[in-house]
């Protein structure tokens, strides 16, 4: 980069405008002017001189950017440092104190080109004039680095880096877009390790040209396109943004506008990998997770299928574990139930029920019996009794019945007249007789009146 | 339409911790184990058999010209 080239871009980026360079030569040449009109020669002393000279540089000459190369740097116990900064012609005393290189975010070394801010000021006890530094950066990277640090500034301003606006990347993603160079190593690079990781997987590549001109703006518009396919195809779940390591320069359009703008507006959650670890860019700020290289990246975009088995085993255990447990403590609480006294008792209690009533079933057999059998030989005197009055057994015995002709039953003598006819019933047969006498009895039974 | 992966092991967790813990009845208890195998199941076998897929995307006159793309 030439002298030329910077004093251009320094203004391009609003910095201070450097003094005339016959600036100092006019002040001096003034006082020198108005000495000599008062025809007397006055004196200063060292001191005087000094404390003008250095008054000269504090109020006249404004803070400017300068650029030189380090040498005899030393950083001593105090905490400044102090150093030589030079061109190929001309060289300047400088020093930095210690509350203001705190800030510094490098260690400067012998030959390192720098790019410094600071006021040109005169340093008494020794006459010798220097630049005291308040901000330095190494050059080269120095105005991409302002350019980075001032487009950071304004969207952070914006709101564009805010933690709320950060998207979670879905820990099981069906389908990744990756825009990148299509022919790129790290292309390569994170497809290996995707396709080691988690097959179970689409992977959409978006091509983008991601250095030289216009690169910037192509990769916004690949930002644009997955978002677009990812709402009228099919969704999206990540979106790895990025490229491998090269040179500042070579990250370049990962710290313009329009990627951390398509990146900010994407809706798909977005993974920002860019160049090496130490390379921090626009993007990875804007992007919902910052990923330190394409690696990583993919790393960070699918889960390890492997991980994801050993986690379905486990669970598989867990399920079954859980399961024999619960059974065990089933049985082991039917069996308690069986063998507990309550659940016993009713049994009990139902086998001496039974017990009783078979008892009583038995004795109300015995019982059943025995009345039974009484009132069978009750039963049979009464037939034998029965028996005992039939007239038929009666006749029998030498027994007869007498009755009128008309079947009467005669049961006494005063029924019959002489010259009656009466049927005789006997033994084994009937007779008919006329009577031809009859004696009744008297009264008390001992006389008998004989009639014919 | 299986459910997403995600979701399958949020139940499938969701089942195990159910199951560890004691509340649950003996017959919930034999559905969500049944819930819980099919899933587990089915996660497996779609890792196992997945087999990843590559395409470039370009866009092209407002269309998208998807083509496959050997790594």
């Amino acid at each position: 980069m030439t002298r030329k080239k910077t004093k251009e871009q320094l203004s391009f980026f609003e910095g201070p405008v450097a003094p005339p360079k016959d600036f100092l030569v006019t002040k001096i040449a003034k006082k020198k002017t108005a000495a000599i009109k008062d025809s007397e020669s006055p004196v200063y002393s060292v001191s005087q001189l000094n404390r003008e000279i250095h008054d000269l540089f504090e109020t006249g000459f404004p803070p400017i950017w300068l650029e030189g190369e380090v040498s005899n740097f030393r950083h001593h116990t105090s905490g400044h440092m102090y150093f030589t900064l030079k061109d190929a012609n001309a060289e300047i005393d400088a020093v930095m104190f210690s509350d203001q290189n705190a800030l510094l975010s490098f260690e400067p070394n012998d030959g390192q080109k720098v790019l410094a801010f600071g006021h040109v000021t005169l340093y008494e006890r020794r006459g010798k004039y220097q630049i005291e530094i308040e901000q330095m950066k190494p050059a080269g990277m120095g105005l991409l680095q302002m350019a980075f640090e001032k487009l950071k500034a304004r969207l952070q301003a914006e709101g564009l880096f805010d933690v709320e606006h950060k998207k979670p990347i879905p820990p099981y993603p069906e389908r990744i877009g990756i825009i990148t160079s299509a022919e790129a190593a790290a292309l390569r690079d994170m497809l290996k390790i995707i396709s080691q990781r988690y097959p179970a997987l689409e992977v959409l590549i978006f091509p983008a040209k991601v250095q030289g001109e216009g690169a910037a703006l192509t990769i916004a518009q690949a930002i644009r396109q997955a978002n677009l396919y990812s709402s009228v195809i099919a969704p999206i779940d990540t979106l790895i943004v990025g490229r491998g390591g090269g040179s500042l320069e070579d990250l370049w359009a990962f710290n313009e506008e329009p990627v951390a703008r398509a990146l900010f507006e994407s809706k798909i959650p977005t993974i920002s990998a860019v160049g090496h670890e130490v390379d921090v860019t626009i993007a990875d700020f804007v992007a919902d997770v910052r990923a330190p290289t394409p690696t990583a990246a993919a790393q960070l975009a699918v889960p390890d299928a492997r991980e994801l088995l050993l986690f379905l085993q486990d669970r598989s255990r867990r399920l079954a574990r859980a399961q024999k447990n619960r059974l065990n403590e089933q049985e082991m609480k039917l069996n308690l139930i069986l063998n507990s006294r309550g659940f016993r008792k009713p049994l009990e209690r139902l086998r001496e029920q039974q017990q009783s009533l078979d008892y009583a079933k038995e004795m109300l057999a015995r019982s059943a019996k025995q009345k039974l059998l009484g009132t069978r030989e009750k039963a049979l005197s009464c037939v034998q009794r029965l028996e005992s009055l039939n007239p038929a057994k009666i006749i029998q015995r030498g027994f007869s019945v007498i009755e009128s002709l008309e079947g009467k039953p005669v049961r006494s003598v005063q029924q019959i007249t002489v010259g009656d006819q009466i049927k005789i019933k006997l033994y084994q047969g009937k007779l008919r007789c006329k009577v031809t006498e009859k004696e009744e009895d008297a009264s008390d039974g001992t006389q008998t009146r004989k009639s014919a | 339409m299986e459910l997403k992966l995600e979701k399958a092991l949020e139940r499938l967790e969701e089942i195990v911790q159910n199951l560890e813990n004691q509340e649950v009845s003996l017959d919930q208890s034999l559905v969500l184990f049944e819930e819980g195998v099919k899933l587990a199941d089915s996660v497996q076998k779609r890792l196992s058999e997945a087999q990843l897929r590559i395409k470039k995307v370009i866009s092209e006159a407002e269309t998208f010209k998807i083509s496959d793309f050997e790594i």
